[in-house]
């Protein structure tokens, strides 16, 4: 009954969502205001459906409803509560139900504070959002109903995949899933302002906050997937250059090259088609990213054999809308004439070069990602493209992104000067060349990796510094006076330098895992010690035990550091009868400087074999993804967002010059 | 009882990338050994290389590469040797010839996007031309906006 509510409420909310998609477009033409404001209503009305029918999916999911063939494919009664949940979304027909859902969140966000936007840009924006709800609801509906019976349902399911059933992954789709959808704001503001013709400092300051907070959930997302795959994997991998993170990937680049273009536009008033561009490419490439990862078709040709019609339709979508919008694109953008003035050496260069090298730094991973694809397609071959590829492409952009980051950070608009500009950016310049030598000295062996990300990181967090404390002149005043400046700085300024610094975090942490990591494989038998990287390593103990839904195998291990007891680390093996699949839970021994991470193979010879891992600095690359979003969240709550554009002022009380 | 056969048989199966048993004893060897196992595609996994893979077919090109370094190839023989017998797909760098154009895209982008930048830039510092004066029609508007008490205005 709960689940025949539910497909109902999907029926009623598509029902809305054509209504949504119609009457405020023929109301924007004709001017009839009722019928441009009814979009408002039909955005909550769609929320409030597919929040119900979501909620009766779980429902189905937490009682185990195995008359759902959903939930027999995927559940099992013996999982635990939170991966019933997360089962929800752990499969191909409940993760559509949630990107639905957040679409329709999205939009009701948009009807519910959106008051101060001209009423014909609202109803557009809501009218475009209801027409990628249209196509993905029929999607939903016609090829991959949550809701489907089962004629005769069995007593038990079929469980969801181990490696699913973990903390980590149970957030990391619905992150992932906020990040891609929160795109879909960026795309309908751009369709809006195409068909407007019009794209001023205003649309770009509605547009920011949502592509903001479209880029904190990516990078979260992100961010928890990457951890999950650090410790859950087996050997501590943290990015593999697979085609489905790529997917994640590839919007989260074109977001940051948006957010910084569409500064741009809003301080002043140019950019404006380029970064138009970029709102219609972050939602394509969040579509292309849906496409890889439910339809198959990279990693396996004949997974997408296997079901075409989910592939062949959501290639439909991928053709409707990023086609009908690059056709908007083309024969509007000429209308959106810039007349900004700026010199060859400004803030606006150096954004218009931190532009070009993300989104060619996006194309390179994108035809690495498809170059499988079209060499068979072209010429028949079995082509791979691995990370080998992906790391020698890649990096250099990344490598001159931070090179030119603090100096385009703090040059002025219009006109700038590197005389005046460079020299507060000294110390950071000298912090980073020292750094990067100091690293070269000391490291043993090894090449150019880690002195080279450690002085790039240095250079990025130390010009985040160097930017606040010009702002506050640190150095020039007394104090009170920079504790004042601080304080008054916009939030923007705060976030923009903690979000930097996160990055400059991450570079050093990189730099420190790929050139740093040590590696030790050996057969352990219980009572033996070894010596690894100055830690003694003793086998305790292996024993078999019983999880709610597993059987596992689990060593004991004692760490010591000269002769003191540091730490008891117990890595598993693990196996899910329901599914027949061992997974590995390593043993970690987190620190600030590095990791030591234990995993345990098969039994050999009496023993069994145990490899350890020295990872150095692991942790800060978690922290600096953190502190990447905590950047973006900061500068969300800059007090130009939570104002209108357009709000009402005060009445003409004299105001102070600036 | 199928629970514990399948447990007994889980544990007897290969696991876990590089054994120890595989370990050449010449710590040079090994560690090319190893940046090999990094290059090379475990044909039967979904997206892994030699190096991570516990497949059984991983491990047979593990022992196949450390046998032919040990016979004394170099890191490209050896790598020739692997596509011969099992196709250029086993490569996770893909060669130059034959994949020109995925090697060619980040400079030749870069090259375009660079041109197009220094466009832009060069527009940017052009001075523009003055707006066009208002007509009397628009100046009169503009006095009649002028002259209404600022309220709430959309």
């Amino acid at each position: 009954m709960v689940a025949e509510l539910g497909h109902l409420a999907v029926i009623l909310a598509l029902v809305v969502a054509v209504l949504q998609t119609v009457v405020p477009v023929v109301g924007a033409r004709r001017g009839w205001a009722e019928w441009m404001a009814f979009a408002g209503p039909a955005a909550v009305a769609q929320a409030v459906l597919l929040t119900a029918a979501f909620g009766a999916l779980v429902w189905a999911f937490v009682t185990s409803d195995f008359s759902l063939s959903v939930v027999t494919a995927n559940s099992h009664s013996a999982k635990p509560l939170i991966y019933k949940i997360s089962g929800t979304w752990g499969n191909h027909e409940g993760s559509l139900l949630l990107w639905v859902l957040i679409l329709a969140l999205f939009g009701a966000a948009v009807a519910l504070r959106g008051q101060e936007l001209p009423a014909r840009l609202r109803a557009l924006v809501l009218a475009v959002q209801a027409s990628i709800a249209v196509a993905f609801l029929l999607f939903l509906l016609l090829t991959s109903n949550p809701f489907d019976r089962l004629a005769f349902p069995p007593f038990d399911g079929r469980d969801l995949n181990p490696l699913l059933q973990d903390p980590g992954l149970a957030f990391h789709p619905p992150f992932l899933y906020l990040g891609y959808v929160g795109l879909s704001m960026a795309f309908s503001f751009a369709i809006a302002a195409l068909i407007e013709g019009r794209v001023d400092p205003a649309w770009a300051r509605w547009v920011r906050p949502w592509t903001l907070a479209a880029w904190v959930f990516l990078t979260i997302g992100i961010g928890l997937g990457s951890w999950w795959a650090y410790y859950e994997l087996g050997w501590g991998g943290w990015w593999f250059w697979d085609p489905v993170e790529n997917a994640s990937f590839m919007p989260w680049l074109i977001s940051v090259a948006l957010l910084h273009s569409a500064i741009v536009v809003e301080k002043r008033n140019t950019l404006k088609s380029w970064t138009i561009l970029l709102a219609i490419l972050g939602f394509s490439f969040s579509l292309l990213g849906t496409f890889i990862v439910r339809s198959g078709v990279i990693t396996s040709v004949h997974a997408f054999a296997n079901d075409p019609t989910r592939g062949v339709f959501i290639l439909m979508i991928l053709g409707v809308f990023v086609g009908g919008a690059l056709t908007l694109y083309a024969a509007r953008a000429h209308a959106l004439r810039s007349d900004a003035v700026f010199s060859t050496v400004s803030r606006e260069s150096a954004l218009v070069m931190n532009n070009l090298l993300l989104a060619v730094a996006t194309l390179v991973v994108l035809v690495g990602t498809l170059w499988p694809l079209i060499a068979e397609l072209a010429t028949g071959r079995k082509v791979s493209v691995g990370p080998p590829f992906f790391n020698i492409s890649f990096t250099p952009f990344m490598v001159a992104l931070a090179m030119i980051l603090p100096l385009g950070a703090m040059l002025p608009w219009k006109r700038a000067r590197l005389d005046r500009s460079l020299p507060p950016l000294t110390g950071a310049l000298a912090l980073s060349v020292a750094m990067g030598a100091l690293v070269w000295a000391v490291q043993t062996g090894g090449g150019m990796v880690a002195p080279i990300g450690a002085a790039l990181g240095t250079w990025v967090i130390g010009g985040a510094l160097a930017d606040l404390g010009q702002r506050a002149k640190l150095g020039k005043a007394g104090a009170a006076e920079i504790r004042r400046r601080l304080a008054n700085l916009p939030r923007a300024e705060w976030g923009k330098a903690v979000a930097h610094a996160g990055l400059g975090i991450l570079f050093i942490a990189i730099a420190a895992i790929e050139a740093g990591q040590r590696e030790d494989i050996r057969i352990l038998r219980p009572g033996e010690t070894f010596a690894f990287q100055g830690y003694d390593i003793t086998l305790q103990d292996v024993r078999v035990l019983r999880g709610p839904n597993y059987k596992a195998e689990r060593a004991v291990l004692t760490v010591a550091q000269a002769g003191r007891p540091l730490a008891v680390l117990e890595p598993e093996k693990r196996f899910y009868p329901v599914q027949g699949m061992p997974t590995t839970e390593a043993g970690i021994d987190r620190g600030w400087t590095r990791d030591l991470y234990l995993v345990i193979g098969d039994r050999q010879d009496g023993g069994v074999v145990v490899r350890s891992f020295i990872k150095p600095m692991a942790n800060w690359l978690w922290i600096g993804a953190i502190v990447m979003s905590l950047g973006g969240a900061i500068s969300l709550t800059d007090r130009r967002y939570r104002l209108g554009a357009a709000a009402p002022r005060p009445r003409a009380a004299p105001v102070a010059a600036e | 009882m199928r629970v514990l056969l399948v447990l007994l048989a889980f544990l007897a199966a290969p696991a876990w990338a590089v054994q120890p048993d595989e370990v050449l004893d010449d710590p040079v060897l090994e560690s090319r050994a190893r940046a090999l196992g990094q290059e090379l595609r475990c044909l039967v996994c979904r997206n892994e290389s030699i190096d991570e893979s516990s497949a059984g077919f991983a491990r047979d090109l593990r022992l196949l590469v450390r046998e032919r370094l040990v016979a004394g190839d170099s890191d490209a023989e050896v790598l020739d040797f692997l596509v011969a017998r099992y196709g250029e797909y086993v490569l996770l760098r893909p060669p130059l010839r034959g994949n020109l154009t995925l090697w060619l895209t980040a400079p030749a982008l870069l090259l375009l996007g660079a041109g197009g930048a220094v466009l832009f830039i060069r527009r940017g510092r052009k001075t523009p031309v003055a707006p066009a004066p208002l007509t009397a029609d628009e100046r009169a508007r503009l006095a009649a906006l002028l002259e209404q008490p600022s309220g709430r205005d959309t």
